[in-house]
């Protein structure tokens, strides 16, 4: 089995396209990390497959130097479920964004995550749709001005950590493109996870919604805007680490605290309670930081391991197809 | 052409022999008809007649009692000669209630049989079929034989011993009712009561009393006075080939014929779909034989069906979705990717009565338009539809032999008639099947994703696993050479004409049209596809009895037709098009070889009748001797 693979490098996992996605789009950050991460699977690069739908971050497959399919919009969960039916070895990738995961693709989404299929989904939320140049999607924020909402959008949008969390996900996580150290991370994280691994990407669009996460990803001021959460540690922010999330017993709500004296009430993060997690991965309003990290896991048997199981039962007696032909009832004419 | 009938000669059921009958059991949903159709098709295939049945059932599962709407029917037709279709006018009917009567009556031939459960005539029941009077009571059936019997008091004699609570002895009136046309027809009961042992084996009080309604029907046949005219019949056994028989439905061929193309094939196939009538029982029979290379997957809509499919093909295994007719529609951007980036699949059309939800249950060839043009871009796809139940077999071996060889979507036309009628067979040998084992690509040394075969134009197929072959591919346009994306003009040209090529050369892999009754020249071609063959061949061969020269020719490839089709189509002074849509083909046949030719179209969701076909091929030909 463990038979050596040669050490292999990002510049194996680049292809030979140009990139061509727009200058400063987060999407390079994010292809760089995953180019420099994939060498640290050890796995043979054959089996890798990276998988998309439609939409600027669903060119990513092209630029990975491993086996990838661009597919059709939304839909790249399906033909995913599909790839990894036929052959459970391949470890498999799904590339989206917001506008192909959960508006066109959402069903998909739902029943990939529920069906708890051993594959990795990255979701690269830029709310906005980039592609077609700069409609609101279904996770920009209610009011946002582009050429398809000029009076600003009236839609709500969905947090994709708490659809994912409701569709009953197994390993829910949120980073930051630009964040190459915290997202590789997670990242491997997500890959060791056995199931289905979700991961939602805030990623920035500089052409058609700039700057909307800067809040978390300027360094002088992300602190006070986002929580790193860490399995078991207390979930601290604040550029002083002065600040705490708390579980507001009464209200069954969560509240920003002030550490100084507060130390009791502040929120160790259990990556294995729902409730919470739930509660951290939709945090909103303006004194709530962003949850960042891994919010959720599970052990559950994956999908692909009890179908096959399923299918091991069904063939350990390999059908004839003369029998089967021949199977009721059948009568001889001479 | 339009729409006329004729009446075909009668079979006087005074008489002792009869060549062919056909037999119609109707009643409620819960009446159990399709049991009792099944029992009495098994007693009638060993008995050696030949046959084609026909279940017809709502689209309520469990319709109110009594309702006319609700009404189930079980059709059989079986005979001494080649039986095609599950026949036109009825014979007998069985009416268990007055809506299985008001429903059915206007098919009965003069002079036919019918036999009604006096007992459910109620004046509830009478009022639910909209009856005025009651019908046992009235002229209204003097015109026929009838057998007016309280059946629900006959088997709760019957089955007294059993200690059956009285709804549940009542249940037994199907089985009552079939040893009653068993006894009509010097039927074996053995066969049912085996299956009654088999099928209830957890419970020996419910196989006993269903036996003993069923031995009780045929005594009553035996010793009751019947009334004048109503005797026992003779059909005598058809002339059939030796071997080993069954009976199958085109559903359970198809099925199989998909495990046939793997094993052929030598691949695994993946069957992805989504629960549609009625096309779902390809499902439900495929996912008990996972015993052989085959994985099922159920999943959440059309598209995740037929995008699963694709998936699973472009992995290594062979995908294959199904559906009706909306689902079809839900799938043909998917299809148009497999189009694109060049991977097989075969999607199944059981086609159904459109548009929208249109008739579910009920039977059509109105997606052939569709299956042709239903895609956006120039997206050609290979089509070929199955004739009959046995044929489905057949049919789906082919298509994924052309999926595989050709690398390319193929669109399979069934439909819910042939889905659910069942013919025998005469099992095949599998071992004389011809192999057409696939390969997957493997030399890394000059390997691109645009590598194609030079005589079927197929691109190749290198599957993810596979080292040195790491690649992408996807729906963007690609250049011919590189496989790269292309959006060079000439390119896109290139591979547009490249993609309509390689489908159009299949026809030099397919065989040359013959006609399948009659001579290649002539007066009168009746040019079908699909389902109709049954109806047409018999109308056909009745036409020709007469001395009318008149031939049959059958289309089983519809893209791209075969090579010389155009040639025998001219070779007829006119041709007829017999289709069960507003003129699909024959626009097709018309526009394709500029002929005459005429449409007769039927889309009432149910089987041509072999008379429509019959009095329009009079008709033709009538026109051509006055003309004349």
């Amino acid at each position: 089995m463990n038979q050596a693979l040669p050490k292999l490098t990002l510049k194996d996992y680049a292809s030979d396209q140009e990139v061509r996605w727009c200058p400063g789009c987060g999407d390079y950050a994010i292809l760089k990390t995953i180019q420099k991460l994939m060498p640290e699977f050890n796995q043979p690069k054959e089996n890798q497959v990276f998988i998309s739908g439609i939409g600027c971050s669903s060119r990513f497959p092209y630029y990975m130097n491993t086996y990838g399919f661009h597919t059709i919009h939304g839909r790249a969960p399906a033909i995913a479920t599909g790839v990894k039916l036929a052959n459970p070895e391949l470890d498999v990738w799904v590339i989206t964004g917001d506008g192909d995961g959960f508006s066109i693709g959402g069903n998909h989404m739902l029943h990939v995550i529920r069906r708890n299929v051993n594959l990795q989904i990255l979701l690269f939320n830029n709310e906005i749709y980039g592609l077609t140049k700069g409609q609101y999607s279904p996770t920009s924020q209610t009011g946002t001005t582009t050429p398809s909402s000029p009076q600003g959008s009236v839609d709500s949008p969905l947090s994709p950590c708490g659809v994912a969390l409701g569709a009953g996900g197994t390993f829910i996580a949120r980073s930051i493109d630009t964040e190459a150290k915290h997202l590789a991370a997670v990242v491997t994280r997500a890959h060791d996870h056995d199931g289905a691994s979700f991961v939602e990407i805030l990623q920035n669009c500089p052409i058609y919604n700039d700057g909307i996460f800067e809040q978390v990803k300027d360094k002088k001021i992300a602190a006070n805007f986002k929580v790193v959460l860490t399995h078991g540690e207390p979930v601290i922010f604040g550029l002083e680490q002065e600040k705490a999330i708390s579980l507001n017993r009464e209200s069954l709500q969560l509240e920003v605290i002030e550490v100084s004296g507060n130390e009791d009430k502040i929120l160790v993060h259990d990556e294995n309670n729902k409730i919470l997690a739930t509660m951290l991965a939709t945090m909103s309003g303006s004194n709530f930081p962003v949850a960042v990290g891994v919010i959720y896991r599970e052990d559950k048997t994956s999908f692909i391991d009890d179908s096959y199981q399923q299918l091991i039962k069904a063939r350990e007696v390999k059908g004839s197809l003369q029998e089967l032909l021949h199977s009721g009832h059948t009568w001889e004419v001479e | 052409m339009e729409l006329a009938e004729e009446k075909l000669d009668e079979h006087h059921l005074d008489e002792k022999e009869v060549v062919d009958v056909v037999v119609r059991f109707a009643g409620d949903s819960g009446d159990g008809m399709q049991l009792t159709g099944t029992n009495f098709t098994q007693a009638t295939a060993l008995y050696g007649n030949d046959l084609s049945t026909f279940p017809d059932f709502p689209a309520e599962i469990r319709a109110p009692v009594g309702a006319t709407f609700g009404v189930s029917a079980f059709q059989i037709y079986f005979g001494a000669e080649d039986v095609t279709t599950a026949g036109d006018a009825l014979d007998v009917l069985v009416a268990m209630n007055p809506a299985a009567l008001v429903t059915n009556i206007a098919n009965l031939v003069e002079g036919g049989l019918v036999i009604v459960d006096r007992g459910a005539f109620t004046a509830k029941n009478l009022k639910k079929a909209k009856y005025q009077s009651n019908p046992l009571e009235d002229s209204s059936l003097d015109g026929f034989r009838v057998l007016d019997i309280d059946i629900s008091k006959q088997v709760l004699a019957a089955v007294e011993s059993f200690g059956l609570t009285h709804k549940g002895a009542l249940r037994c009136k199907n089985m009552w009712t079939l040893g009653l046309v068993m006894w009509l027809f010097d039927r074996d009961r053995q066969s049912t009561i085996d299956s009654l042992n088999a099928k209830f084996s957890s419970k020996p009080e419910i196989a006993g009393s269903n036996i003993a309604a069923l031995n009780a029907g045929h005594a009553y046949g035996e010793t009751a006075e019947l009334p004048a005219g109503i005797h026992v019949y003779k059909v005598p056994q058809a002339k059939v080939s030796p071997g080993t028989y069954r009976n199958v439905t085109g559903s359970n061929a198809l099925a199989w014929g998909l495990i046939a193309g793997s094993e052929l094939a030598d691949i695994d196939l993946l069957f992805a779909s989504y629960p549609i009538t009625p096309a779902s029982n390809l499902l439900h029979e495929l996912v008990n034989h996972r015993d052989f290379n085959i994985n099922t997957f159920q999943a959440e809509d059309e598209i995740a069906a037929v995008c699963a499919a694709i998936g699973a093909s472009f992995a290594g295994s062979l995908g294959i979705t199904s559906s009706a007719g909306p689902g079809i529609a839900l799938k043909a951007e998917g299809i148009a990717l497999a189009a694109a980036t060049e991977l097989p699949l075969v999607v199944v059309d059981t086609q159904r009565g459109g548009p929208s939800t249109g008739l579910p249950t009920k039977t059509e060839q109105s997606d052939l338009n569709m299956a042709l043009y239903g895609r956006h871009g120039d997206t050609p796809m290979p089509v070929i539809a199955s004739s009959t139940p046995i044929d489905c077999f057949e049919v789906a071996i082919e298509a994924i032999r052309l999926a595989t060889k050709y690398m390319t979507p193929v669109m399979l036309l069934s439909d819910g008639y042939l889905a659910n009628a069942a013919e025998p067979w005469k099992i095949p040998d599998v071992s004389t099947l011809e192999p057409f084992p696939v390969s997957h690509h493997s030399e890394a040394e000059g390997f691109k994703p645009s590598l194609r075969d030079k005589d079927t134009l197929a691109r190749v197929w290198a599957k993810p696993g596979t080292a040195g072959l790491e690649h992408r591919i996807g729906g963007i346009e690609k250049s011919y050479d590189t496989g790269d994306i292309s959006y060079d003009p000439s390119n896109h040209q290139k591979m547009t004409d490249m993609r309509h090529a390689k489908v159009a050369g299949i026809a030099n892999d397919i065989p040359l049209q013959k006609a399948c009754l009659g001579e290649e020249s002539g007066e009168l071609a009746v040019v079908g596809w699909g389902s109709t063959f049954g109806a047409i061949h018999q109308a056909v061969k009745r036409a020709r009895s007469e001395g009318l020269d008149v031939s049959h020719i059958h289309v089983r490839y519809l893209s791209p037709l075969p090579r010389n089709l155009g040639e025998i189509l001219h070779n007829f002074e006119t041709v007829l098009v017999p289709e069960m849509n507003t003129g699909q083909f024959v626009h097709l046949v018309k526009s394709e070889f500029l002929i005459d030719a005429e449409g007769l179209n039927k889309v009432a969701g149910q089987p041509f009748k072999i008379g429509e076909i019959l009095a329009a091929i009079h008709k033709k030909l009538g026109a051509m001797e006055s003309a004349s």
